[in-house]
């Protein structure tokens, strides 16, 4: 320790380089330890490792004095660390390869991060790193988690910035660094959140996205195999929350409508296609309608879910949002940011009276000379002369009565899935009752189709409204029947009442692999979820879901009256000026810091004297003084003896652990001796 | 302008160069009383490069956030931007009114460091964070300064010429505490250090008892039995008479001291000294009143317009030095 001060010493008379102390160091290694935590979650495990071996190593060259590696040593690094990103990511573009490059190359900066210059490069570069981990996720903790990292690099600007050349530092001055830190971001606030109202939301992109932005997006997909769903109901991902208007219906009433799937091919199950578009199906509605705002996190996809069975002129959808003729509701752009948007829907109605040719050919259509079993089975069934309700009735029959089990785990199916699942395993999810329902249905000549979705949800009592997580995913059966239109048939109720009625967690035993959050073993966890996740919320709401729209609205409802777009920029100006004024006077025209009230009755005391011609000079200490001001005024010698003691003791206890008791009483006595204290 | 028509002996000092050198546009402050404040008036501030790096990262935030539709990411954004213009403010009263007093520069010889102390005190209750002060294009010190208090800055410049050398124009500035901003201002204190002749190093020119004329001698002799203790190195000492043995026993250079007769009596005359150069002859009086009072003699000095009176000591060394120095 003495001898590299010794040389900072020297360096610094020099002027050849500025010393950076540790603190520079330490504080620049864990911020960026911070936010490597956070890209730990999404990039490759190596990215974060990487850093981790070149920050022990940069803390080490500073803690031992070791070298730093020559240029021979860091240019391959830097090649061989380009490489693994490129190898890794197959380019160096694109959102997670550019990131991590970019992380990849600061880690290996941090060996030739030495000087002032290099130290504030860094941050600068650490700032945007930091920043960028929103491109992956923006969640609460997330947030604050980069408010610290920042809050960190903060204080390595200013521990890089405060040169001196005669204190060495103390090693408690992180402190001082810190708070410093924190005030200048506490302070910058105000103006985040007039510039976060009022700056102008220019709805993006300006240019094109990288194809691997969305990556990280869970929903449903446009087709269905065994697994799929299985997959999805592993995520407790929230899928959307919904608040109704009137009272939330019954569970086994929440079927949310996603991709309607008519077309198999083996085990795969897809959309119809668009080119030759088929009419809207006609619906008949009865009863009183449900109204209900829908709050859709982004999922790279075109679906908007909606109640069974929405009336789309009544609903407020998106812009260009369009409808399939099997009453699927589509987006005109994947959906990328979380969307909102009211639907109006009816529990109760009767959805295409009539099945055209093509429908009919659509609805029956099956891969020839697969799964004999089953076709036996349907083919039974039709010898019986059975009715289509019979038909259906005697598959539920069959689901119910044999030993079926619903299962998040079940075994592979063989070659030929419907048969080997129907008659061998017997243990599936919802979308392997599904599917193989519908190819019952179609193999004895009933229409059907499988409608995929969300089921149930969960109600959170803070907020009154409903999350549906990615593990609420279902798949369920539409027939067509002459007279009553495409009915729904959920056959998973058949096997499991409890997933339909009382949702999944109640349907799976616990130990099952549902996530922690759909079980029903910790009322207390939940309990706090739920708390949590009205708060997560109101930060959708409000804070990420912030927009043009909304930007607008809120305007609309401040100032009562509606602004133009362009209007915004004026308003933003004034604002901000008028922030700037406001801030500028409180920093610039306060005289400081206050003094305190020991210092305050002293200040009081020194002006006693100096009127009666005995001023205090700069250099002299508080008990120096005394004795010249007493012999300069006899009379009083006595008190202002007193007071001087008194008031250096009482500095001087400012660093001992003095009770506040006694501090008070002290101050009293100080206070009644100035006061008293007369000059003549 | 009227100022640079003013012939008042002040003005006529200092040439009105306001217009010529794009340095001399700013405001100074300038001292009265050796006293001055670095008050708003005087204040510039400027973006410095990392200021304008930082400014592109701003940019390419937002950019970033308009394009992804990053709504933490304006938050952030805006963040910064809010910390940018805070520091700026912070930067800037981290100068402000910080008052400047000028100590008394200690003479030195011509050819030596001259050292210009400074008092920078804090009148706001504020503790003030790296200050840079500095002459033009010379090495700054840097200091802290706190609330209430005051910090000593020592700044050098290296001396050519005897006479006054006046303190050049001081940059004062600061970018504290994130180096975003580059704050400063210019103080003019008027102060100044006397420069001492620059003893002459020629040792043949050492007067002795038989060199010419009755008044240029001096009486003693220089021989080595003489030896009376030592003393420190001072600059222009022989380094004949540095005693290594000695020095490297002690700390500093110790310099040999020999006894001359006590009652001798010197007068250093400028007549005696030869040469056309004056200012070698000027050089040539310094070393002998250095070495005089070396050597502990009375001595007196005579220049064409001025004679003092043989005497020895402190005061009586510097007063001949000054004189020589003003000559």
């Amino acid at each position: 320790m003495f001898n590299r001060t010794g040389v900072n010493v020297m360096a610094s008379q020099t002027g050849t380089q500025t010393h950076i102390s540790m603190h520079a160091i330490i504080w620049l290694l864990l911020s960026l330890s911070i936010t490597f935590t956070l890209y730990a979650f999404n990039l490759e495990n190596w990215v974060p490792a990487c850093f981790i071996v070149f920050a022990i190593w940069r803390y080490l060259i500073e803690k031992n004095n070791w070298l730093y590696p020559s240029l021979w040593l860091r240019l391959p690094l830097t090649l061989a660390g380009g490489l693994a990103v490129l190898l890794t990511y197959g380019s160096l573009f694109g959102r997670d390869a550019s990131v991590g490059l970019l992380a990849v190359m600061i880690s290996m900066k941090l060996l030739e991060t030495r000087t002032k210059r290099d130290f504030i490069v860094m941050v600068v570069l650490s700032y945007f790193l930091t920043v960028n981990i929103l491109l992956f996720t923006q969640a609460i903790w997330v947030f604050l988690a980069v408010l610290l990292a920042l809050t960190g690099l903060t204080a390595c600007l200013i521990s890089v910035s405060h040169q001196n050349k005669k204190i060495i530092p103390s090693p408690q001055i992180w402190k001082v660094q810190a708070k410093l830190a924190a005030k200048l971001l506490l302070q910058a606030t105000p103006i985040m959140l007039v510039l976060f109202v009022l700056f102008p939301r220019i709805p993006g992109p300006i240019w094109g996205i990288p194809q691997d932005s969305y990556s990280g997006m869970t929903g449903l997909s446009d087709s269905m195999e065994p697994g799929n769903i299985s997959q999805l109901s592993l995520s407790s991902k929230i899928a959307f929350r919904v608040e109704f208007k009137s009272a939330i219906p019954a569970n086994n009433q929440l079927y949310w409508r996603g991709p309607v799937l008519w077309h198999q091919e083996g085990r795969r199950w897809q959309m119809t296609s668009d080119s030759i578009p088929l009419p809207i199906e006609t619906l008949e509605t009865s009863g009183v309608a449900t109204d209900y705002t829908i709050t859709l996190e982004p999922h790279n996809r075109n679906w908007l879910l909606m109640l069974d069975l929405p009336e789309i002129a009544a609903s407020a959808l998106p812009a260009e949002a369009r409808i399939k003729h099997d009453m699927q509701v589509l987006s005109k752009e994947p959906i990328r940011t979380r969307i909102r948007y009211q639907g109006h829907s009816y529990l109760h109605y009767k959805l295409g009276a009539q099945l055209s040719e093509r429908e009919r050919t659509l609805a029956l259509q099956l891969i020839e000379d697969e799964n004999p079993k089953t076709r036996q089975l349907a083919a039974k069934w039709v010898s019986e002369k059975k009715s289509p309700t019979a038909i259906v009735e005697a598959a539920l029959k069959m689901f119910r009565e044999q030993e079926f089990i619903y299962t998040l785990a079940p075994p592979r199916l063989g070659k030929e899935p419907v048969d080997d699942f129907l008659f061998n395993t017997k243990r599936g999810f919802c979308e392997h009752y599904a599917s193989s329902f519908v190819y019952l249905m179609r193999a004895a000549g009933v229409p059907a189709r499988i409608v995929t979705g969300y089921q149930g949800g969960e109600i959170n009592p803070n907020g009154n409204y409903l999350i549906i997580r990615q593990s609420d995913a279902h798949a369920w059966a539409e027939i067509w029947l002459q007279g009553n239109g495409w009915v729904r048939i959920d056959p998973t109720s058949a096997v499991s009442p409890d997933r339909i009625e009382m949702g999944i967690g109640a349907a799976l035993p616990d130990s099952n692999l549902l996530p922690l959050l759909s079980r029903q073993d910790y009322p207390m966890l939940k309990h706090l979820y739920m708390n949590w996740d009205a708060v997560n919320n109101g930060w959708n709401q409000w804070v990420l879901g912030y927009d043009q729209a909304k930007q607008l609205a809120l305007l609309k409802k401040l100032i009562n009256k509606d602004i133009a777009w362009e209007d915004i920029g004026l308003l933003l100006v004034v604002t901000m000026i008028a922030l700037m004024l406001f801030v500028s006077y409180l920093l610039l025209s306060n005289k400081g810091i206050a003094l305190s009230p020991t210092n305050r009755i002293y200040q009081q005391f020194l002006k006693k004297l100096a009127k009666a011609g005995v001023p205090k000079l700069r250099h002299e200490g508080a008990i120096n003084f005394g004795h010249r001001a007493a012999k300069a005024l006899p009379n009083q010698a006595i008190e202002i003896l007193e007071i001087s003691a008194l008031y250096s003791s009482m500095q001087y206890a400012k660093h001992q652990a003095s009770s506040e008791k006694t501090n008070k009483e002290t101050l009293s006595i100080l206070k009644q001796l100035v006061k008293n204290l007369k000059i003549k | 302008m009227a100022k640079g028509l003013n012939l008042s002996s002040n003005s006529s000092l200092k040439p009105d160069f306001r217009l010529s050198s794009p340095k001399t546009w700013f405001r100074t402050a300038i001292a009265i009383d050796s006293t001055t404040t670095l008050s708003r008036r005087h204040i510039y501030i400027l973006p410095t490069r990392f200021g304008w790096l930082f400014g592109v990262l701003l940019i390419g935030l937002l950019t970033g956030s308009i394009n992804y539709s990053i709504s933490l990411g304006f938050a952030i954004t805006f963040l910064l931007a809010g910390l940018g213009l805070i520091t700026m403010l912070y930067t800037w009263r981290n100068l402000a009114n910080l008052k400047i007093e000028a100590k008394r520069a200690t003479p030195v010889f011509a050819g030596e460091q001259a050292i210009f102390e400074l008092n920078v005190i804090d009148e706001s209750n504020r503790a003030r964070y790296s200050i840079f002060a500095m002459f033009a294009d010379q090495e700054p010190d840097i200091q802290d300064v706190p609330a209430l208090g005051e910090s000593k800055f020592r700044l050098s410049l290296s001396s050519q010429k005897r006479g006054w050398l006046k303190a050049p124009r001081i940059t004062f500035s600061t970018e504290f505490p994130v180096s975003l901003f580059h704050v400063w201002a210019y103080a003019e204190t008027e102060n100044q250090c006397l420069i001492y002749p620059n003893p002459s190093l020629r040792s043949q020119i050492l007067p002795s008892a038989d060199s010419d004329g009755a008044t240029g001698q001096l009486l003693t002799t220089q021989g080595d039995d003489d030896f009376a203790g030592h003393r420190n190195y001072q600059f222009g000492d022989s380094p004949k008479r540095v005693d290594w043995k000695a020095s490297s026993r002690e700390q500093g250079l110790l310099v040999k001291q020999f006894q001359g007769e006590a009652s001798s009596t010197l007068w250093l005359d400028f007549n005696a000294t030869t040469g056309n150069n004056i200012e070698l002859r000027i050089s040539q009086l310094t070393r002998w009143v250095v070495d005089a009072d070396a050597q502990h003699l009375k001595y007196g000095l005579r220049l064409p317009q001025l004679s003092i009176q043989p005497s020895s000591g402190d005061t009586h060394y510097h007063q001949c030095l000054t004189a020589l120095a003003l000559m």
